[in-house]
């Protein structure tokens, strides 16, 4: 599969279908057993940690606080891989903190901290953190699971605006319908289907890897899906039961 | 700064102070005439050979010896807690203290001879480290060190090391038992110039290495996948650590013993005060180990003079109550102790 540079890929499927382990492949934390992961035509393994980590952000589901930092110092570490291992902060690496913090909701965070926020600020500090890296590449592992649903649309349209490419596994199909460019379905670790979101969520596809009845709410250019328990026969609810 | 000054002032207070009658002046003037050549004082007379010995020869080194080992232990403790990433973790958690004790104990118990003629600080030292690489040999999985096999096998291994420690102690001639207690319970007393040799190099380069490493320190605190994506090598910076925190604590606990408190809590004292940021946290912890090591120990020869109180004892005794009122106090949260 390919990610056309500036665009935002949805992936997609069922939990334990591999859209962490795909993604991990990217930034580094596991090698895959066949295949290559390649950026810019580079291959990332070739990369130096530091290299890699100025080429692809990750925005993690969480992270541990058992020394805590604050907002503000957790969004510098974004620039760590752009420092010689000792160095100041400098204006320039300030700037750039501000305005992830700005960009993500969070500036009047920033010395309060980690453990002492909600979930869903923490998710938008890690989203500040990754933004702080300016990469080319930004990877999002579930970036909406703890957000309610305004702030998964700022989050989705904050990434949209984004200048980079932008990989995300995503569990909501309206939400990778509406914001991504092109989608993967991912079942039990193979590439099922991909392509633009609305060609390809279609009904069939969605009872076959997911399990669940979808129907198609809105006009086919954007669909909106709602959906139901598969019956457990296979028929859908819809019709009238079986006896 | 405050921290630099009060440590030069400790060290001309705890000149002054003992059996010896020295005014504060004249234990500024030997401290300051043996290093600085020509200083008028020195030869005029003024002070006489005894006050010369007691300050240069026994009291300068061990207040030096201590602030070594506090500053020592508390920047092996600060390591060690980012490397496995727990706030109870000390610089013993890898079993250290408990090698170094049998190593000790079996000089004091069986005598130099035994153990072909090793003295008891090299003993200490050898027996620190062949705990640490068993701890992380039984570590070792898949090429990784998982923080939380770390802990488990140091803890187990500590246990099982105690175990021996208190057996020799048990059976041996009740007159070795006080050596044995100095030493499991840590001590300054028995401080040379020369024994300050070994943890002055340790501390050099790990303050340095560290504050190198100062940054990635930070990236490490937020997990080894977030490490990995912010371009550092988890593992790898992990086994650094390791070693740089083992041969640390290693040679304070050769030459000074097993001083508890002081690599737990001033770390967290530090977090406390300045934030979890290594960048400003490590100084803070250096310095304060250091000066919360010499206070300690200048207490530890006045309160019970002539007697002298373990060294160990004091920091405990002293220092807990100490951290648990500042843990109170408001700011605490910066340390991770808001939840």
């Amino acid at each position: 599969m390919t990610a056309e540079s500036g665009s935002v890929v949805g992936l997609v499927g069922p939990n334990g279908s591999g859209k962490s382990t795909l993604l991990r492949t990217l930034y580094r934390a596991v090698t895959p057993r066949r295949g290559t992961v390649h950026v810019d035509g580079q291959d990332v393994r070739a990369l130096t940690g530091r290299q890699a980590a100025r080429t692809v952000a990750v925005m993690l589901q969480d992270s541990p606080t058992d020394f805590d930092l604050s907002v503000e110092e957790t969004v510098m570490l974004g620039r760590a891989p752009h420092h010689a291992t000792f160095g100041r902060d400098t204006p320039e690496d300030l700037r750039i903190v501000d305005d992830a913090m700005a960009r993500t909701e969070i500036a009047e965070l920033a010395d309060r901290m980690i453990a002492t926020l909600s979930g869903g600020q923490r998710q938008r500090v890690m989203l500040a953190r990754a933004l702080a890296q300016q990469t080319p590449v930004l990877v999002l592992d579930e970036p909406s699971n703890h957000l309610d649903i305004a702030h998964q649309h700022e989050l989705m349209s904050a990434v949209r605006g984004l200048n980079g490419t932008v990989i995300a596994a995503l569990h909501d199909l309206n939400l990778a319908t509406q914001y991504c460019d092109s989608v993967v379905v991912l079942a039990e670790g193979r590439v099922v289907a991909l392509g633009p979101p609305a060609q390809v969520f279609t009904p069939d596809l969605i009872r076959i890897t997911f399990g669940v009845d979808a129907r198609i709410l809105g006009d086919a250019e954007e669909p909106v899906f709602a959906f139901r328990r598969l019956d457990p026969v296979g028929a859908s609810t819809d019709q009238v039961p079986h006896e | 700064m405050f921290l630099t000054v009060a440590i030069c002032a400790l060290i001309v207070v705890s000149g002054a102070v003992g059996s010896v009658q020295v005014s504060l002046r004249e234990a500024g003037q030997i401290v300051v005439g043996h290093m600085v050549p020509g200083m008028p004082w020195m030869s005029d007379g003024s002070l006489t050979q005894l006050q010369d010995q007691a300050v240069w020869q026994f009291r300068l080194p061990r207040t030096l010896l201590a602030a070594l080992a506090g500053a020592g232990l508390a920047l092996a403790g600060a390591l060690m807690q980012v490397t496995v990433r727990n706030p109870l973790a000390e610089p013993y958690i890898l079993g250290v203290s408990s090698g170094a004790s049998v190593g000790a104990v079996l000089v004091i118990v069986a005598g130099s001879a035994a153990l072909g003629g090793l003295s008891l600080n090299a003993a200490a030292f050898a027996g620190a480290l062949a705990a640490c690489l068993a701890v992380a040999m039984l570590a070792r999985k898949n090429g990784t060190l998982s923080p939380t096999r770390m802990i488990l096998a140091g803890v187990a291994l500590g246990t099982l090391l105690s175990s021996v420690t208190s057996y020799l102690t048990i059976s041996t001639d009740a007159q070795n038992v006080v050596s044995v207690l100095f030493f499991l319970l840590g001590s300054v007393s028995a401080a040379t110039m020369t024994s300050l040799i070994g943890p002055t190099i340790a501390l050099i380069v790990s303050c340095l290495v560290a504050a190198l490493l100062a940054r990635s320190l930070n990236v490490l605190m937020t997990g080894d996948e977030s490490a990995i994506s912010l371009g550092v090598n988890a593992t790898r910076l992990r086994g650094l650590l390791l070693i740089m925190a083992s041969l640390l604590t290693g040679t304070v606990v050769s030459v000074a013993g097993g001083i508890g408190f002081v690599g737990l809590v001033v770390p967290h004292i530090a977090r406390i005060i300045v934030g979890a940021d290594h960048r400003r946290m490590l100084p803070v912890t250096v310095l304060g180990g250091a000066a919360f090591l010499m206070m300690a120990d200048l207490l530890a020869r006045t309160i019970a003079a002539p007697t002298e109180i373990p060294l160990g004892i004091l920091t405990a005794f002293v220092g807990a109550p100490f951290f648990l009122w500042l843990m109170r106090q408001g700011g605490a949260e910066k340390a991770g102790f808001g939840r």
